[in-house]
């Protein structure tokens, strides 16, 4: 089992003693995590590696999650494609739906904690149910800065049931009459994802999956969803090609439930067909170690999403300090300095410029990559996501 | 003298910022002065203190302000007028609002249109908690001191220094009051109170304050 002191080496000096003794604000009191999912996605990665270092620093912690009802996948998705804005409204019933769903999970998770943290939006109506004890917290992460009106205003009257929220960027935060805290999410470094990989298991792993290492590799690793532009990519990824042999790997959630990104998938592979040097790979999220090892043999990664919360992806490929060109989107433009830890861009050209630039000059891609690696582990690892929510606690608990 | 030891041990506080968001926003120049005359003076504080503690982000200026005002409005000519704003030349924060309204205001009245963010991002106005964290480090003598100095984590000298000036209100950093105070090392105190964190941050700090100990130290002062 991971420990606090493993991560020792790899934060900034004095922050594991630091944090010990900041636990002992919140030691002995209770802390209740609830999210969508165990098993997929950004928040789920968050919270396997943040529960288990909550309860080492002495902070009882456990984890309720909104699995195993039928209605839950596509009700997060049609909210959080509203809530980030999505052009396609919601449709009619669906906040009906999610009125049932609350009060069906309300009644069989356990919700007693003296801070109870609900990710996103399908945990969000629990608070309905909340007693006098306890703080609730709120914690989007979710790119919120132009949510779909309609949706927002549904949703509004249980966010203010909270005693406070947390948001990954303030330019994601609202007008509302209780305190709003920023709060990064972060990456683990001593997770499948993250973890060093000798050359040799990297080679297995690109083995297995098909990818040749002959010439450099770009690489996007994201679900296919519209925000995340993977059609965008393999546009930029054509403009570069006219000049540079390369390949374009484009990594997918290969369990989906949502309908637009089977569709969106389809599309996908439907551009790559008559190109044997793009390969369109589907990961379950058990393979994070295929996604760690694709990051690692990649000379460029991308993340080009017009839209989006945070993007751990960008710090999990700047932790391999790897150059990234992404999106000015979100929580990108705080991971990303320009041209000091990667570059942003704002149209397929741009991406398709940076690329060809990085290909061609070495020297840059090892001054980007090792900007970035150091600027994730200042700001990005999970230990300074563990001390923000010590902190957290320890502040409403006083 | 540098021998010498305290009977009142220093000990080392760190602290952990907490960050809070006060959902103001500003997308041009006239805006950013118009919050700046409402928003609570811990805001005020933020963005022009705390921000030592976030240094490890490279910026432009030593204050928020300055650094929107250059980069995402770019607007070079207020980042630089904003940007030579020193936190120490000020008696208080009240005292530092009414600055920067005033470089503003005159500025605003000689440009012809007020400048605004055209492709970069608003200025977010922000708070902060600073959670005070015993490091469980004490020292007694000079040498201890300038030691754990060395080592310290970067909340550490803000706390000591920053916060000690700035928002407790203290006439000295914490390290300037202890050396003197304490270990009576009069003429290291005076230059250590000398020292801030404007307008080259922490780091430059620390190194000032280590090189102004080891003088001491090797001179026996």
């Amino acid at each position: 089992m991971v420990t606090l002191d493993d991560y020792r080496a790899m934060v900034p000096s004095g922050t594991i003693d630091m944090l010990r003794r900041l636990s002992e604000r919140v030691r002995g009191r209770r802390l209740v995590h609830v999210s969508a999912t165990r098993d997929a996605g950004g928040v789920a990665e968050i919270l396997q590696g943040l529960v288990p270092l909550l309860e080492e620093t002495g902070v009882e912690s456990a984890w309720e999650t909104l699995d195993g009802d039928g209605a839950g996948p596509a009700l997060g998705a049609a909210l959080h494609r509203a809530l980030q804005g999505g052009e396609e409204p919601v449709a009619a019933g669906v906040f009906d739906e999610y009125r049932a769903f609350v009060r069906r999970r309300a009644a069989t998770t356990a919700l007693a904690g003296d801070v109870v943290v609900t990710h996103d939006a399908l945990p969000l109506g629990l608070v309905e149910v909340r007693g006098p004890e306890g703080q609730w917290v709120w914690r989007c992460h979710l790119d919120v800065s132009r949510p779909q009106r309609r949706a927002w205003a549904f949703l509004r009257p249980f966010l203010v049931q909270y005693d406070a929220a947390v948001f990954s960027l303030p330019a994601f935060a609202q007008r509302l009459p209780i305190p709003q805290f920023m709060m990064y999410p972060a990456i683990d470094p001593l997770s499948d994802k993250n973890r060093e990989l000798t050359p040799r298991e990297v080679d297995a792993v690109l083995g297995r999956l098909g990818v040749p290492q002959d010439v450099p590799i770009l690489l996007q690793v994201g679900r296919f969803d519209r925000f995340k532009d993977p059609l965008g990519v393999v546009e930029a990824y054509r403009l570069v090609k006219r000049h540079h042999e390369c390949r374009l790997v484009l990594v997918g959630s290969a369990e989906t439930d949502d309908p637009e990104g089977a569709e969106l998938s389809a599309e996908v592979r439907d551009a790559a067909a008559r190109d044997p040097d793009i390969h369109v790979l589907a990961l379950g999220s058990h393979q994070a170690i295929e996604v760690n090892a694709l990051q690692r043999a990649a000379t460029i990664v991308f993340q080009k999403s017009t839209r989006e919360g945070f993007g751990l992806g960008v710090a999990e490929a700047m932790w391999k300090s790897k150059p990234v060109i992404a999106g000015f989107a979100g929580g990108i433009t705080a991971q990303i300095v320009y041209g000091v830890t990667g570059f942003t861009v704002n149209s397929v050209e741009g991406a398709a410029f940076r690329a060809r630039q990085l290909l061609v000059d070495p020297e840059l891609r090892v001054r980007i990559g090792t900007a970035a690696r150091e600027h994730v582990r200042q700001h990005f690892l999970i230990t300074r996501h563990l001390g923000d929510t010590l902190a957290l606690a320890a502040s409403l608990l006083a | 003298m540098t021998a010498r030891e305290a009977r009142t041990p220093f000990h080392f506080l760190g602290c952990w910022e907490l960050a809070e968001v006060l959902g103001r926003r500003a997308w041009d120049e006239r805006e950013l002065l118009e919050h700046l005359e409402e928003v609570p003076l811990d805001s005020i504080y933020y963005h022009t203190h705390s921000v030592f503690l976030r240094e490890r982000a490279p910026a432009p200026y030593p204050n928020d302000f300055a650094t929107w005002a250059a980069i995402q409005v770019r607007d070079r000519v207020l980042g630089e007028k904003l940007g030579i704003l020193d936190p120490e030349d000020f008696t208080d924060l009240d005292a530092i609002r009414t600055e920067l309204v005033s470089l503003i205001d005159e500025h605003l009245s000689e440009v012809r249109s007020v400048p605004r963010v055209m492709f970069g991002q608003p200025f977010h106005f922000m708070q902060s908690r600073v959670l005070e964290i015993p490091t469980g480090v004490k020292v007694r003598t000079l040498a201890q001191f300038r030691d754990a100095v060395a080592e310290a984590d970067l909340g550490v000298l803000y706390l000591h220094v920053v916060e000690a000036r700035g928002r407790k209100g203290r006439r000295r950093n914490d390290f300037a009051t202890w050396l003197g105070d304490h270990l009576g090392l009069v003429d290291l105190a005076a230059a250590v109170a000398r020292l801030t964190a404007s307008p080259l941050g922490l780091e430059a700090f620390r190194q000032r304050l280590v090189a102004l100990c080891d003088a001491a130290l090797a001179g026996g002062r």
